[in-house]
């Protein structure tokens, strides 16, 4: 938030003469009616440290913590943003839809064939498959960090199923119940039309017309720690919520059961992993899933959304070669950049990361989440000899990646207004064309120096305020 | 005193769908064009002119909260259910009436010095919870004699006019031949609409796609699944009046006119109502809600206003 010399940035001036002003004790007030209004929502979720915990019934039920300060992005920042997010999302499609057909990226030596075939992602299910309008993954979360001045690097692509995104809408209505004269003061940016928007693009994609389309959000169920987003999003939507069970193929279409016999679904936005999609292809011992729902997908019946094998352009092994993806796929630089990365399965590149380990980042490629990981600067030497081991035994299996001085916002800690660090996910919706509202999820890591935001880990979120001229 | 609390509840929905879009980058005619429209839908803009010179938020909120030179205002409003409730005090079950003193009370004790932004969210929660809970304690506690058939004629004779006169101020928006079809500008105008009727979320679970400017004002009007709209207050206006007849023996002039009315809202699509004109047949059902309004009252000797 502050320029090099220690003053704050332009578009931020209004934002920290009105934090000077507010007294602590209002601060703490607001911070515990916005834990009200969170609980009274009902957005909690439940934390398990391992996978044990996941057995228990009764589960903790939590609240991601919600730091009150906005994180602020400036019109001029938030542009180049939505030409690079728009850049990459489409060539990671191109990419998806590429490696499924005629794999000219291995052909012309850009990306060598294991990196992609031997991948664990890598989806055999879908090749020559061609989903609608070609693209395999129509909602991604892409996760930025900001280092400085129209300075900002991908830290991770997420073509799964990203979440977070009722986060960032149900932290707007929050912040306008709190601090409606916050909002009066500066021209923010609105971001309540994306579920409007998500319908949109699961229609573009719809095997139907439009107005014919129905449109089930498939859930895991409600003890998934991302049920109240996927019931959310459903209402929004004015869309179904389903679990596998809701669910049947019969006679070349998918029905969902309802009180007044089956009804016809189009497009399945769904929540759960590949594996569990349909017992017949994948997991056999799914239930999470519906019989025979790939068979219908293939023949064009129903429009599964992301599709699956999208994750493998989200893979921790991938992620090195996107720049080379945006280059080969568009025929441009990339806008965003990549963080500098390090691939331990190359000789080369593993001796520099052990010799380097107290200054890295070392990531698991097929982890999420923040777990089995090590961030060397905040590490002791123990842990560090530990993971030292780890890393030897299995190279293939990590990626070192530098520390970046990532730029810090300030938020509400037990000890007052502080600098936290922070990253960005905003939500692109891919189909007919690009759709992106102008904010996304900001994560903040509320520990002193702590670079790891992960919910899991200690993480909260703050509202995102994308500031029009 | 029903019709009070149930204005009290519109003019409280009204300021948070105005209030809302004035936090949004404003676009088209900018924010004092949404107070000046919001004014308009509490039909009280004639009222806030003498008062104020210019159109601002902060005087526009006052003048719908807290004036007492409007008798539309919240404050107003409260302060009139509250008396006719100690008129028929013992028409009021303790509930009822407890929950409107402890209401009046309240309102009492804010000031609009207090009133500010940061305050006004929080406030407007607390008037719709308050009349929830007035409407709660009426359903669940009144004998279903004449007292609680006059309520209901309030509630929603009150209802219906507010939700026509909302539409009536933004019709034109609303028709199917206006210029620009789903620009930004449109949109925002067709939230508002649905916001101030509280029906933003319920009208994706009923057309499953965008706002459509045909498709809102068929819900808010024609729709008997949406409690807020012309239709549904008259099935129950109708429900009320053959209630009334069966307690009374005999029927009162103004049935007909309800019933012919409720048979129109029953009877019409929106094609015919837009080739007629959307205008026009609000016109005429705003001027048909006032002909009941004064009709049940000489049919039942009481106060037009009460």
């Amino acid at each position: 938030m502050l320029e090099p010399d220690g003053s704050p940035r332009a578009h931020y001036a209004t934002l920290c003469k009105w934090l000077e002003e507010q007294p602590a004790r209002e601060l703490k007030r607001k911070r515990a009616e916005a834990e009200s209004i969170f609980r009274r929502l009902g957005i909690t979720f439940p934390v398990y440290a391992d996978k044990k915990a996941l057995a228990s019934v009764d589960t903790i039920e939590r609240l991601i913590p919600f730091d009150l300060i906005p994180r602020l992005i400036s019109a001029r920042e938030w542009r180049l943003l939505e030409r690079g997010i728009e850049q990459r999302v489409r060539a990671l499609n191109a990419f998806l839809l590429d490696i499924y057909h005629r794999q000219e990226i291995i052909r012309a030596g850009r990306i060598p064939a294991d990196v992609i075939l031997m991948n664990e992602a890598y989806c055999p299910e879908m090749i020559g498959h061609r989903p609608p309008l070609g693209i395999f993954s129509h909602i991604i979360g892409t996760d930025l960090v900001r280092t400085g001045e129209d300075d900002f690097f991908v830290l991770e692509d997420n073509l799964r199923t990203p979440s977070g995104v009722s986060y960032m809408l149900e932290n707007r209505e929050a912040m306008l119940h709190l601090f409606p004269e916050l909002f009066a003061a500066h021209c923010v940016a609105p971001v309540q039309h994306y579920p409007e928007l998500l319908r949109q693009t699961l229609e573009a994609v719809s095997p139907v017309a439009p107005e014919e389309t129905s449109i089930g959000v498939l859930t895991p169920g409600i003890h998934n720690s991302a049920y109240f987003e996927h019931s959310f999003l459903a209402d929004q939507m004015g869309a179904e919520l389903l679990e596998g069970q809701d669910l049947f193929v019969s006679d070349g279409a998918l029905y969902m059961r309802t009180t007044r016999g089956p009804r016809r679904v189009h497009v399945l936005y769904r929540r759960i992993d590949d594996d569990f999609l349909d017992p017949l292809t994948f997991r056999p011992d799914s239930a999470l899933g519906v019989p025979g729902l790939m068979d219908l997908y293939r023949a064009g019946r129903v429009t599964i959304v992301n599709a699956p094998g999208a994750g493998i352009a989200d893979d921790k092994a991938i992620y090195s070669w996107v720049p080379d993806i945006v280059e080969f796929y568009t025929g441009e630089k990339p806008i965003l950049k990549n963080v500098p990365t390090w691939r331990c399965s190359e000789p080369e590149a593993l001796s520099y990361v052990l010799d380097h380990l107290p200054e890295l980042v070392v990531k698991e490629v097929h982890g999420s989440g923040g777990y089995g990981m090590l961030v060397g600067p905040t590490s002791s030497k123990k842990q560090i000899e530990q993971f030292r081991k780890v890393l030897k035994a299995r190279p293939r299996n990590y990626i070192a990646q530098p520390t970046l001085a990532l730029s810090a916002c300030p938020a509400f800690t037990k000890t007052g207004v502080a600098p936290r660090h922070v990253d960005l996910r905003p939500y692109s919706l891919v189909s007919d064309r690009v759709r992106l509202v102008a904010g996304g999820l900001t994560r903040v890591a509320l520990k002193k120096g702590s670079l790891v935001v992960n919910s899991s880990q200690g993480g909260g979120t703050k509202d995102t305020w994308v500031l029009t001229d | 005193m029903s019709r009070y609390i149930e204005r009290a509840e519109n003019i409280a929905r009204l300021c948070e769908a105005g209030f809302r879009i004035s936090l949004t980058p404003s676009i088209g005619g900018g924010h004092k064009e949404e107070w000046l429209s919001t004014l308009q839908s509490a039909g009280v803009i004639d009222g806030y002119k003498d008062a104020y010179d210019e159109v601002t938020g902060e005087s526009a909120i006052n003048y719908l909260l807290f004036d007492e030179r409007n008798h539309s205002s919240v404050r107003s409003s409260l302060t009139a259910a509250r008396t006719n409730a100690r008129i028929v005090r013992t028409k009021l079950t303790r509930d009822m009436w407890e929950t409107l003193n402890d209401t009046w009370m309240g309102m009492q004790a804010v000031s609009p010095h207090q009133m500010t932004n940061a305050r006004l969210p929080d406030f407007l929660d607390w008037i719709r919870e308050r009349t929830a809970q007035f409407r709660g304690a009426l359903l669940g506690t009144i004998l279903r004699d004449e007292g609680y058939y006059f309520c209901q004629f309030g509630a929603f004779m009150e209802r219906a006019d507010n939700t026509a006169r909302i539409l009536d101020v933004k019709y034109y928006v609303l028709l199917p031949d206006h210029q620009s079809v789903g620009g930004p500008i449109d949109n925002y105008q067709w939230e508002t609409i649905l916001r101030a009727v509280s029906a933003h979320r319920s009208y994706r679970h009923v057309f499953h796609e965008d706002y459509k400017p045909w498709r809102i004002a068929e819900f808010v009007i024609l729709r008997p699944e949406m409690p807020r709209s012309l239709r549904f207050c008259y099935d129950w206006l109708n429900v009320t009046a053959e209630g009334i007849t069966e307690i009374y023996g005999e029927e009162r002039p103004t049935a007909e006119l309800i019933r012919s009315t409720h048979r129109l809202l029953k009877h019409s699509d929106m094609g015919a109502i837009f080739q007629n004109g959307l205008h026009e047949f609000l016109t005429d059902f705003i001027d048909r809600n006032n002909r009941v309004t004064t009709g049940l009252a000489s049919d039942f000797y009481f106060n037009p206003t009460a």
